[in-house]
């Protein structure tokens, strides 16, 4: 079971938390919502809850509570840049199809 | 797929319910917009990483060009490209005739109150020319952020006005975005330094841009801004800066005073690069193409440079003063300056700034974008990112507001810099036994006289019960929400009857509304016309049939014989008789056959009064 990040997404993420001056690390989840059934949650983290399951990559903990991991396990969280608009991007082997923006998506 | 960004703890959004939201800085120069990603606000630059949008518009046969590219043609096409639209936004065609630069554009002279400016692309309002920069601004963040704006927040200076404030949110709607609020230009620096969430005190915010000053005194006070006070110059800048080097520039090279339009503009262009030089170095050289093949080379130290721009930045200190004192703070209350605009850049704006107020000065965010950057965190936070931070931004009303009262004086309500939102409310009466109706006239400004004051809405209450005059007891309420918004209400207390208005004054209106006032005022302006005629002369004859009544009461049996008063009862029975006609010419003629038909008796009365007054005195008591 893993999560990782890119060095790119690393990189922008410490300097979110350095910006925002508090918090552990970042949190990943999925959400049932969202027309293909699932969403991503992406978060800072200020603490770690019971279940949690704590990952570290480039110098970041990435916090992800055990259910999500099922959706999530070997998911790559990378951070791009298209056109003008730039974010976070989720590599998620498990998923089977997404809706057309692939912000929610299936397993 | 979609990208995402970083959410406050359990502030994640559905998908496709992101709420984005952008700030945006509507300069007089220059624009930018601003928002959070990932908890960090930033400036959003356009596809060629440029973050300043210059705030220009050149209309074209075929379409609408905004920024550096129609800033580029401002030259070729001075009559289709418009600049500093901000100057004339929400302003009347006459103020924008007072505002002293000469502007080129040709205005279409209307009886409208709104400045039209003809292009070639139609007649197009400074509300329409400042909702192209909105639009050019909305697609550059809606670009970026990947998905259409939920809302926005636009930056104003602290002394705009009613009618500019609604102008510029007209603006928006008619770029099609919605206004969360309007936020004064310092509050939203004083934001982006996080000063809200320090401990309470008292902040100056300094801006001195390419061609305005601006200065505000803010107090924090348990997480709330107020502004206490605002002042400035508005034809002071970093431009005088350059005008200033340039003409030593010319005193150096021994350049004669008529130079032409070219070589003041590389005077200036040059003057403006030295300038910025000589804010990381300690002397900087300067070389003037004199044309001809002739050079002029010359160094300036920073303390040259320093000597020469003194009295330029001293003179923003007069304005300070007076915030200071109207705000009530000595300066050592004062916790620091926050500088705003691209000349506190100047190393020597920042030492004489920091030493009168005898606080730090706070620079390290770009100055250009401090406005914008703070706008987009108030932005995200009022479009719900980030609620478990609530914060209440106060402003004030820059300019007081007030009524009309007897004899063309202004009463004012809610005196300026009162922290908004407020309502005040005052208590007036009628002037007339039986007085029925009340005109309640809202003025904007700080002189004594209607005339000299900004009219913003007339509105009438009617209804009232008739009563002796001072009887009636009528509330008067003057309410300025958080977008410096004025809604004005008089209710008559003892029966509830009540009239209002929101202030939209007529600057603030959609074109067709100033469309079909302009159709009413010139169909009915010949009506308009005899009415005031009429209406003159109907209380002229009024006050004529008053006091002749007065007088005959008091002494007509004495003083007439009854042939006498025969004459003058006719002429005043035919006067009463068409006074409340529509004919404004007879009863003009009335009045005058009335008087000349009482002249004797005026004069008599005028004897016996002079009569009455000496009598009982020796003629000596009179020399």
């Amino acid at each position: 079971m893993s999560i990782t990040l890119t060095e790119a997404a690393a990189r922008h993420i410490r300097g979110f938390m350095q910006n925002r001056g508090s918090g552990l690390g970042i949190r990943l989840g999925v959400r049932t919502s969202g027309c293909s059934g699932m969403a991503y949650v992406l978060e800072f983290a200020d603490q770690q809850e019971d279940g949690d399951q704590v990952f570290e990559d480039h110098g970041v903990k990435v916090l992800i509570d055990a259910k999500s991991l099922l959706y999530l396990d070997g998911t790559e969280l990378d951070y791009t840049r298209e056109g003008l608009n730039e974010g976070f991007k989720f590599n998620n082997p498990n998923v089977k199809d997404a809706c057309g923006c692939g912000e929610s998506f299936n397993v | 797929m979609a990208l995402l960004q970083l959410s406050e703890p359990g502030q994640s959004q559905a998908p496709h319910q992101h709420r984005l939201a952008a700030g945006i800085d509507l300069g007089t120069t220059n624009s930018l917009v601003a928002s959070v990603r990932s908890g960090r606000a930033e400036t959003l630059p356009d596809g060629e990483g440029r973050h300043l949008l210059p705030s220009v518009v050149r209309y074209t046969a075929s379409g609408v060009v905004v920024g550096a590219d129609a800033r580029a043609a401002a030259v070729d096409d001075p009559l289709n490209t418009i600049v500093s639209v901000k100057r004339m936004l929400g302003r009347s065609i006459d103020e924008v005739g007072s505002l002293g630069s000469t502007l080129p554009y040709r205005f279409s002279r209307l009886d409208s109150a709104v400045p039209r400016i003809r292009t070639v692309a139609g007649e197009q309002s400074p509300v329409e020319v400042s909702a192209e920069i909105l639009k050019s601004l909305a697609r550059r963040a809606e670009a970026t952020l990947g998905g259409p704006l939920e809302g926005v927040v636009i930056t104003v200076p602290a002394y705009f006005d009613d009618a500019q404030r609604q102008a510029t949110k007209d603006a928006a709607r008619l770029a099609e975005l919605k206004v969360l609020r309007l936020l004064n230009e310092p509050t939203a620096a004083a934001v982006a330094y996080g000063l809200d969430s320090g401990s309470d005190g008292v902040h100056a915010i300094y801006d001195l841009g390419g061609g305005t000053f601006d200065i505000s005194i803010l107090r924090l006070n348990r997480g709330v801004f107020e502004v206490l006070s605002t002042g400035g110059d508005s034809a002071l800048g970093g431009d005088d800066i350059d005008r200033l080097l340039a003409q030593w520039i010319m005193q150096q090279a021994g350049l004669p005073d008529d130079v032409d339009h070219s070589m003041q503009r590389r005077l200036m262009r040059d003057a403006c690069a030295a300038k910025e030089a000589l804010t990381g170095a300690g002397e900087t050289e300067i070389d003037i193409d004199l044309g001809g093949g002739r050079n002029w080379r010359g160094s300036l130290s920073r303390a040259q440079f320093d000597a020469l721009i003194d009295p330029l930045i001293r003179k923003t200190l007069v304005p300070c003063r007076r915030a200071l004192r109207d705000a009530g703070i000595t300066r050592e209350e004062i916790r620091d300056v926050v500088l705003v605009g691209g000349s506190t850049r100047v190393p020597r704006v920042r030492e004489l700034v920091s030493e009168f107020f005898g606080a730090p000065a706070l620079g390290e965010i770009n100055p250009d974008r401090v406005v914008a950057i703070g706008a987009a965190l108030q932005a995200d936070i009022l479009a719900g990112n980030k609620p478990e931070e609530e914060m209440l931004l106060l402003d004030v009303n820059p300019l007081s507001l007030g009524i009309e009262t007897m004899g063309g004086l202004v009463e004012k309500i809610i005196p300026r810099n009162t922290t908004i939102p407020v309502a005040r409310a005052q208590e007036f009466t009628t002037f007339k036994d039986g007085q029925t109706a009340m005109a309640v006239h809202v003025l904007q400004g700080e002189r004594e006289l209607v005339s000299d004051c900004r009219s913003l809405a007339r509105f009438e209450l009617r209804g009232i019960p008739p009563m002796v005059a001072g009887a009636a007891r009528i509330r008067v309420t003057f309410a300025v929400d958080a977008d410096g918004l004025l809604s004005v209400e008089a209710r008559e207390e003892s029966t509830g009857v009540a009239a209002s208005v929101e202030v939209k004054p007529s600057y603030g209106l959609s074109d067709d509304e100033i469309g079909s006032m302009l159709r009413e005022s010139m169909e009915h302006a010949e009506e308009d016309m005899v009415a005031r005629r009429l209406r003159e002369q109907q209380v002229e004859a009024e006050r004529v049939i008053e006091a002749l009544k007065a007088a005959l009461a008091e002494d007509g049996e004495q003083m007439l014989d009854a042939a006498e008063r025969g004459g003058i009862d006719a002429a005043l029975a035919k006067l009463i008789a068409v006074a409340s006609s529509d004919d404004h010419q007879a009863i003009k003629r009335e009045i005058e056959s009335l008087e000349a038909h009482c002249g004797f008796y005026v004069e008599r009365r005028m004897n016996a009064n002079v009569r009455k007054a000496m009598s009982g005195h020796s003629v000596d008591e009179f020399e």
